[in-house]
C-alpha cells in the first residue's frame, strides 16, 4: 500500500503504476456532471474558471448529506465515463488526477498520457466507509447545484487504486482478463 | 361491502422507514451473499474490495447512515388491496410525502431532477417516486419499496426479440449488457431480467427482478435453471469486485416472466449494484 500526498508531483505520478492501491492525504476538489458542463463551457468560451484546477486531483462525487457530528455525508465515486466528454480539456489546463469508478474512453486515456497525468478508481458503493477518509470539506463553488457543487476535501489515507497510469497502463483491460475463464 | 380504511399517515409513515430502513441496511441476502462470495474470490484485490463493501455496509447499519450516497430515485411496488379505503388524504400524495420526509430528515441525497432534458434542477426533496400498484383482491396494503441509484441503473438495456431468438437470444442479450457495462455498475451486481409482456411491462419486470431477495429462485424449475446457469457465466467473464478482476461479478441474477404476443419475446436487462436496497412491509 502506497502513501501518496496531494497535490501530486510528476515525479510522485512517475512512480504510480496501474494496480497500485494507494492511500491518498491532502486535499482534492469534487466535482460531477454539472460542475464540469459548467467549466467546459468556461473553458471554450475563454473565460477564467472560479476554481483553479492546476496540479489538482478532482473526485467525481456527489455526497449524501452528513448527519450532525460528521464532517462529510457517506461519499463514494460516481461512474466517471460521464465525465470523459470534459475530462480530456480539463486536463489539458492543467487537472493532474481524477478519482472515480468505471471504464474512460480513448481520448481520456490519451489525455492522461499526454499530460502525464493519473486516473484513481475508489470502490463504488463503499461510500460510508470512504467518508471516514474525508476529514473536513469547504464549498468552493457553485453552491446551487447541491450535492454537485465544487467543494475542496482535505483527506487522509483515502483508498483507492491506480487504474489507468501515466504510461497509459490500464488495469480495467489487463486483470479481468486474468480471470476471464470462458 | 366490507370496506378497510387506512389513514394517509400510516401510509406516509410506512413508506418513510422503509426508504430510510433500505438505504441503511443492507439485505440479508446481500449481505451473506458478499461475505461467501469474499470466500470464494479467486482474486486478492477482489477479497480485499468485497471485505471493504461488507465493512462500509456494517458500518452504515450500525451508524444508521446511507451505505451508498446515490440513495436513488424511490421506487416502489404497491399491491393495493380492492378493499381499502384511504381516509385523510390520498394514497398517491401520502407516499410522495413519505418519501419527501425519508430523504429530508433521513440525510439522503436528493436526486432528482424535475425535467429530464431542459432544466435539470433538483426538485430538493426526491420526489416524485416511481409508483407500480397492482389492484389484487383483499383489504391490505403491500409495499416494496428501493432506492434505485442510477450507476447501475444507466447500463440497462431492453430489446424486443422475436420467438424464434428461444433461450439462447435471451442469454446471449443478457450476458452482452453485463459485458458492456463491465466495471461500471459497481460490481459485484445484482442482475434483474424480464422477458414477456410488452415493452413496458417486461423492463418492469426486470425492475420487480432486482427487488426480490437474491437467495429466492424463480418458483419455475426452468427459469431457475437460467438463473443459475446466467449467474455461474457472468461471473466466468473476470471483471471481479470494482471491475478490478475477479472471479464474483455478480451476487445474484432473477429471472421474472410474463406471458406475451404471438409475434414477441421481450427482454429486458435492469442492473443493479451490489447496494441492492429494498424492503417491504404490509399494512
Amino acid at each position: 500500500m502506497k502513501r501518496i500526498t496531494l497535490p501530486l508531483t510528476d515525479e510522485q505520478i512517475e512512480t504510480l503504476n496501474a494496480g497500485d492501491s494507494v492511500l491518498l492525504s491532502g486535499t482534492m476538489i469534487t466535482g460531477r456532471d454539472a460542475a464540469h458542463k459548467r467549466l467546459y463551457e468556461l473553458a471554450q468560451k475563454g473565460e477564467d474558471f472560479p476554481v483553479d484546477i492546476k496540479g489538482e486531483t478532482i473526485y467525481y462525487v456527489g455526497p449524501a448529506p452528513a448527519k450532525p457530528g460528521y464532517a462529510v455525508g457517506p461519499a463514494g465515486p460516481t461512474s466517471s465515463y460521464r465525465m470523459d466528454k470534459y475530462a480530456p480539456t480539463l486536463m489539458d489546463m492543467g487537472l493532474k488526477a481524477m478519482v472515480g469508478k468505471g471504464a474512460r474512453n480513448k481520448e481520456v486515456v490519451d489525455a492522461i498520457v499526454r499530460n502525464h497525468g493519473v486516473y484513481f478508481a475508489a470502490i463504488g458503493g463503499a461510500a460510508a466507509l470512504i467518508a471516514k477518509s474525508i476529514k473536513s470539506e469547504k464549498l468552493l463553488c457553485y453552491e446551487d447545484l447541491g450535492t454537485e457543487a465544487i467543494r475542496e476535501y482535505v483527506v487522509e489515507d483515502f483508498p483507492c487504486v491506480v487504474v489507468i497510469d501515466s504510461k497509459g497502463n490500464n488495469v480495467y483491460e489487463t486483470e479481468p482478463q486474468k480471470y476471464n475463464e470462458e | 361491502m366490507n370496506f378497510r380504511q387506512i389513514n394517509a399517515d400510516t401510509v406516509k409513515n410506512t413508506v418513510k422507514k422503509l426508504f430510510l430502513d433500505c438505504n441503511y441496511n443492507i439485505g440479508d441476502d446481500i449481505l451473506c451473499a458478499l461475505k461467501k462470495s469474499k470466500d470464494k474470490e479467486k482474486s486478492p484485490v477482489g477479497q480485499s474490495v468485497l471485505a471493504q463493501i461488507i465493512e462500509n455496509d456494517e458500518i452504515a447499519a450500525a451508524e444508521q447512515i446511507p451505505l451508498c450516497q446515490d440513495t436513488g430515485m424511490a421506487v416502489l411496488f404497491v399491491e393495493y388491496g380492492d378493499k381499502v379505503v384511504i381516509e385523510n388524504g390520498s394514497f398517491q400524495e401520502a407516499v410522495e410525502q413519505g418519501v419527501r420526509e425519508a430523504y429530508e430528515e433521513g440525510y439522503l441525497r436528493k436526486s432528482v431532477v424535475s425535467d429530464p432534458v431542459f432544466d435539470r434542477t433538483n426538485t430538493k426533496d426526491n420526489t416524485p417516486a416511481i409508483i407500480h400498484t397492482k389492484i389484487v383482491p383483499g383489504d391490505k396494503i403491500k409495499i416494496t419499496a428501493g432506492g434505485k441509484g442510477f450507476g447501475s441503473e444507466n447500463m440497462s438495456a431492453i430489446k424486443m426479440l422475436t420467438p424464434s431468438y428461444g433461450i439462447e437470444g435471451v442469454k446471449d442479450f443478457v450476458l452482452e449488457t453485463v459485458r458492456k457495462a463491465g466495471p461500471n455498475p459497481c460490481p459485484p451486481m445484482v442482475v434483474g431480467v424480464g422477458i414477456g409482456g410488452t415493452f413496458e411491462k417486461c423492463a418492469e419486470l426486470a425492475k420487480k427482478a432486482t427487488f426480490r431477495s437474491i437467495d429466492t429462485e424463480n418458483p419455475d424449475p426452468r427459469y431457475a435453471d437460467l438463473e443459475r446457469e446466467l449467474l455461474e457465466r457472468i461471473n466466468k467473464m473476470g471483471f471481479g469486485p470494482a471491475g478490478l478482476g475477479g472471479s464474483t461479478t455478480a451476487i445474484g441474477v432473477n429471472v421474472e416472466t410474463y406471458p406475451t404476443h404471438i409475434a414477441g419475446m421481450p427482454v429486458a436487462v435492469n442492473i443493479c449494484c451490489h447496494a441492492a436496497r429494498h424492503k417491504s412491509a404490509e399494512i
